[in-house]
């Protein structure tokens, strides 16, 4: 019933060998291939469904490979999947594997994918990624993640060593785009089995990717070298790659800049334009796909002033993102007007009005809103702005205390740490909090998403039109206009204050090739990389 | 760190000279005198005080407002100035440093004095108690002290600020109830000498209240040994105040500490805003110093080793 | 002395489940759970994990397990934040860092220290002296996470000597135990400078130096022991605080000590690890303070426990 069905991706990706590390023509290779890689925290778990943040992804790409890869321009390109076929109706997935072998020698199959995708759903592992394999839509996925149906019947299946088959219960435009995540990597059962929770300790783990895991000191460091059973390892250049923490960025700086790390991903805020004087060969701004806003409570819970949608623009308005970017932040961040990272595959600006005014008139269009919601100097807004410890969050939360003052909001700030602060914004505990939300996949729908009504959506925003039009988007040909008038509408009813679209201001070694510059979600491969004699 | 042997020497004498008929205040005050560098100190310390109480007459700007020329380039136009009313210079928001100071001052001075007076109330009160009453309610509450003391206190203060969110009063009280227990051993070694003296004994004997007794005649008795402590205490809560502030979890914006500012300063030591680190930390310094010399010049005017 | 150590032993038993119960009652009251995250999970995960860790019993039955397993088994659980590791591990690896650079930079701080006490007080009121007294008044003012960076710049960038973080051979240890014994070691100094000046105006002093005992003999056979009295008893408490000042330590030079853990694990809601690390923390305190003692009663022949 399935019927061939070759994508232009995968004619591509047939068409042209996987992308490796290769240097480009003239480009003499260094002697040592080796690359520190700054992490701000110790790396949490090394176990691809148990990982919950962005660098144990980052160290999980490298040990692991899935079905899909991506190239530095974060276009999907083959992995463990050599080529695949969907069916008429996109609910039937098959991938043929190749050949490949895990870093203890033995075959990777299609039943280790099997395994890995029963047991991120299982309820008995209780990851906390388990709503991935919803996002992805894979067939009885909720069900088995609620317990209600067994691992079993999660719809994937081995039909023999090579050929994977996956159904899903609704066409997802982005799959492909999932496939390349961590959650979605296969696992070595029987080392599983055998080590318990342990087994991801260096010296047990086994994995498929291009590296394997040689120590792991937690809060210290991770040091990966070069898997020789990895398929393509006759093209993986960097022998060695060391996950290094330091808990203080400006200390990492210092540490980047004495040689000993190489790439650090994150300057501190306000140091980028100086790097870039001094050192323009290294200092490098890359967009990322997070966009950060300040959410208003509209639940029950939330003041009654937000309710009022005058108040909200006005609120909004007075916001100079200019500032915040070009003087607060100074990393090549962009000031955001609305809620998806503009540089999302697949979407189109929207057409905001406010984003054409200069500051002075946005300034003077919120005074005049705030008076004529009814308030003013006699009668003025007070509210609190709720956001979690960080130096960057603390500055800009003044600063938009700053800002509002202006306007005449007297604002409270409130610091919590991470946890409280997520608490409280779960329970709609806040009036106005900072957020940020990063891309799950690299289109515009894994934003908008977040303002469904039955969304993540902590401010409790919901508007029947809106939630129509994310629907509609599911199942379009061409979603972008969609997603450009979703855009829109969220602004009309001002949701959320858009504060400003992510970059990286990052610094890297000048000898250091391969490196993702044109990836907004930022995803790497250290087997792409590699370092040329000066 | 108070070194608790001093005390109960200091503790011994204050006793004995009280039994003896003669104050031992008149003496200490000319000793105390004599004593250049706590002389010096306390000079200091009222200096840090005025700045605390009357800098903010002098600032130019408040201590939260940005100055929007100065934002984002306070490497290059946040230098500390008098033209531009920011005289101790500007921190990378482009807020005021010397209304920062000030209020920083008072925020730091705050939490000393009062953690070291809730230290010292506690740490008396409860002494004197157990050491009065005795018998087992004596071992008890020194058995309770034992105890508490294994308790690793910094950790808990984390815990508590996590626990009940940041406050100004959670930090006083965390910080105060660190340093209450060495107090009131001292204390309580104190009073079962003192207690079983003559004009105790009358006061008992014609019926006065044990509460009563406590306060009017023990902890009067007590009081060099009290003023020496809290002299020493006050330092050491602004130190740990300081590291508080350093794991984030001090006062809340745009209200800041000593210990705030030197460790945002800190950070960007090395990005050509040194003044954001050296005015902060060198107030701290200065009273930290004062502080301990005023203290341990206290201590030798009631204490003279060569008696 | 036998019975004094049993009885000291004893106390240390409800000490430790004052401690449990306590750090228990505020982490469970803390808002926000360890599996607070970003995406509120689905309830039914939730539930998975809260039922995987036991957080769905009772609380006196949670404390009751958490207890019976390290008696039973020397089980400090799992760590909720580290899903691959026990806390068992978690310590196994961190403790002996912080105890590396911990006793390195305590007896550094001892020895420096009372050289710097009797030097100053041999020579009171001299330069020296004031120097020794400023100095360690300084340094006991600067706080270590100012020290650090300052350490970090100089010698890993301007200087290139030292790495800049890192844990491995003796050269990762130093800029470790710099930082962390500095304020110690002024506080030592200062106590052993007044301590030794009483103790050198005290009459059998006087005797020994009447007796024509070089001055050298007198301050080295005679007044170095009291004078280290009070010196002992400081060094119990000073323990716990270089585990508290181990936390910065473990973030600049990103030692991979426990400190950093515990920070990590109490903002992380990792009950588990916290709690290990307390336990932990207020066992060596009892245990500093029982050897603190003895160490009196061995100076100080006429204590008598």
């Amino acid at each position: 019933m399935t019927r061939l069905f070759l994508t232009t991706a995968l004619v591509m990706g047939l068409a042209v060998p996987a992308f490796a590390a290769k240097p480009a023509e003239g480009e003499k290779l260094a002697d040592k291939q080796e690359m520190n890689y700054w992490i701000l925290d110790a790396l949490k778990s090394l176990d691809p469904h148990k990982n919950t943040d962005r660098e144990g992804s980052d160290a999980l790409r490298q040990l692991f490979e899935g079905l899909m890869n991506e190239d530095i321009n974060g276009a999907m390109v083959p992995g463990v999947a050599e080529s695949y076929e969907v069916s008429d109706d996109k609910l039937v997935y098959t991938f043929h594997l190749r050949d490949a072998k895990w870093s203890n020698g033995d075959p990777v199959t299609a039943g280790d994918f099997v395994y890995g995708w029963r047991r991120i759903a299982d309820p008995a592992t209780a990851s906390e990624y388990a709503w991935f394999m919803e996002l992805m839509n894979v067939e009885n996925a909720p069900a088995v993640v609620k317990g209600e149906k067994k691992p079993e019947e999660l719809g994937i299946k081995a039909i023999d060593d090579k050929t994977l088959e996956v159904r899903l219960t609704a066409p997802t435009p982005y799959l492909l785009k999932t496939l390349a995540h961590p959650s979605t990597f296969p696992a070595p059962q029987k080392v599983i089995e055998a080590e318990g929770d342990n087994w991801t300790e260096a010296g047990k783990l086994v994995g498929n990717g291009a590296y394997k895991l040689d120590q792991h000191d937690l809060g210290v460091q991770a040091v990966l070298s070069k898997n020789d059973n990895y398929w393509d390892a006759a093209n993986t250049i960097l022998t060695t790659v060391r996950f290094v923490t330091v808990n203080d960025q400006n200390i990492g700086l210092t540490r980047l800049l004495a040689g000993e790390l190489d790439w650090m991903d994150r300057t501190p805020a306000g140091q980028f334009p100086r790097l870039q004087q001094e050192y323009p060969d290294q200092a490098v701004s890359v967009p990322d796909a997070c966009s950060y806003a300040y959410l208003f409570n509209l639940s029950d819970k939330g003041p009654e002033a937000l309710k009022d949608l005058r108040v909200r623009q006005a609120l909004s308005y007075a916001v100079d993102r200019d500032i915040i970017v070009d003087k607060v932040l100074q990393g090549g961040q962009k000031p955001a007007y609305w809620w998806t990272h503009w540089a999302t595959e697949g979407f189109q600006a929207p057409d905001i009005e406010m984003s054409k005014w200069t500051q002075a008139e946005r300034v003077e269009k919120a005074k005049a809103l705030l008076a004529e919601a009814g308030y003013g100097p006699d009668k003025p807004l007070k509210l609190s702005i709720q956001y979690n410890t960080s130096d960057d969050h603390k500055k800009l939360a003044v600063a938009v205390q700053q800002f509002w003052k202006q306007i005449g909001v007297q604002v409270e700030l409130a610091n919590y740490e991470w946890k409280v602060h997520t608490d409280r914004l779960q329970n709609q505990d806040f009036e106005v909090a900072r957020y940020a939300w990063c891309a799950d996949y690299n289109e515009p729908s894994t934003f908008v998403d977040y303002f469904r009504t039955d969304g993540y959506n902590n401010g409790k925003f919901s508007n029947a039109d809106y939630d129509k039009l994310l629907n509609d988007a599911k199942t379009a040909a061409d979603p972008a206009p969609i997603y450009k008038a979703a855009e829109e509408l969220l602004i009309k009813e001002m949701a959320l204050v858009p504060v400003y679209h992510y970059a990286k201001p990052m610094m890297v070694k000048a000898d250091l090739r391969g490196w993702p510059k044109a990836n907004v979600m930022n995803d790497w491969y250290a087997k792409d990389m590699y370092r040329v004699a000066e | 760190m108070i070194d608790s042997q001093q005390m109960q020497s200091l503790a011994a004498r204050m006793s004995e000279t009280e039994v003896k008929g003669r104050s031992p205040w008149a003496d200490a005050r000319r000793r105390f005198r004599r004593n250049k560098a706590a002389m010096v100190s306390l000079c200091v310390l009222a200096l840090v005080a005025l700045f605390a109480i009357f800098g903010n007459t002098l600032a130019v700007w408040s201590n939260e407002e940005m100055d929007f020329n100065v934002i984002g380039q306070a490497a290059q136009l946040g230098a500390p100035s008098l033209e531009n009313g920011h005289y101790f210079g500007t921190d990378d928001l482009g807020r005021d440093l010397f209304s920062r100071t000030v209020q920083g001052t008072q925020v730091s001075l705050m939490v000393g004095l009062i953690g070291a007076a809730i230290a010292v109330i506690v740490g008396t009160l409860y002494g004197a108690t157990a050491g009065y009453v005795g018998g087992r309610t004596d071992a008890i509450m020194m058995r309770t002290v034992d105890i508490l003391l294994a308790i690793p206190y910094m950790f808990v203060l984390i815990l508590l600020l996590v626990v009940f969110g940041r406050s100004l009063s959670m930090l006083f009280l965390g910080i105060g109830l660190i340093s209450w227990l060495e107090m009131s051993r001292i204390v309580r070694g104190q009073t079962l000498s003192l207690k079983n003296r003559e004009f105790i004994e009358a006061a008992r004997a014609t019926g006065v209240p044990a509460w009563k007794i406590i306060l009017r005649h023990i902890v009067p008795n007590l009081l060099g040994v009290v003023a020496v402590y809290a002299t020493l205490l006050v330092p050491l809560m602004i130190l740990s105040e300081s590291f508080i502030s350093f794991l984030g979890l001090g006062v809340q914006e745009p209200l800041t500490s000593w210990g705030a500012l030197i460790s945002e300063g800190a950070g960007t030591m090395n990005y050509g805003t040194l003044w954001q680190l050296a005015f902060p930390l060198f107030f701290f310094c200065i009273t930290l110093f004062a502080f301990f010399f005023v203290g341990d010049g206290l201590r030798d005017a009631l204490d003279p080793k060569d008696r | 002395m036998f019975g004094f150590i049993l009885r000291r032993l004893a106390v240390a038993i409800p000490t430790l489940l004052l401690l449990i119960v306590l750090s228990f009652l505020l982490m469970y009251a803390a808002p926000g759970g360890p599996f607070t995250q970003e995406r509120a999970l689905p309830p039914q995960v939730l539930a998975n994990l809260n039922a995987k860790y036991g957080l769905d019993d009772p609380l006196w039955r949670q404390i009751v397990n958490y207890v019976w397993g390290i008696v039973a088994h020397f089980d400090f659980g799992p760590s909720f934040i580290y899903p691959d590791r026990s806390v068992n591990q978690i310590i196994a690896a961190g403790f002996p860092i912080t105890l590396t650079y911990g006793g390195i930079a305590f007896v550094v701080a001892v020895a420096v220290g009372v050289s710097l006490g009797v030097t100053a007080a041999i020579r009171q009121n001299t330069w020296l002296d004031y120097c020794a007294v400023g100095l360690s008044i300084g340094a006991q003012v600067l706080p270590n996470f100012v020290m650090a960076p300052i350490l970090v710049l100089v010698f890993t960038l301007w200087l290139g000597w030292l790495p800049g973080g890192g844990w491995g051979g003796p050269i990762f240890w130093i800029m470790p135990v710099i930082a962390l014994s500095t304020s110690f070691m002024a506080s030592i100094a200062r106590i052993t400078r007044s301590s030794m000046l009483e103790v050198l105006s005290s009459n059998h002093i006087r005797t020994a130096r009447a007796k024509g005992l070089p001055e050298r003999a007198v301050i080295l056979r005679h007044a170095l022991k009291p004078a280290m009295l009070p010196v002992i008893s400081y060094l119990g408490p000073a323990f716990v605080t270089m585990i508290t000042g181990s936390v910065v330590v473990d973030m600049y030079f990103s030692t991979g000590g426990i400190g950093r853990s515990f920070v990590d694990s109490a903002l992380n809601r990792d009950y588990a690890v916290m709690m290990g690390i307390t336990i932990l923390v207020g066992a060596l305190t009892i245990l500093f303070s029982l050897v603190v003692d003895l160490l009196y009663a061995w100076i100080d022949p006429k204590i008598r426990y």
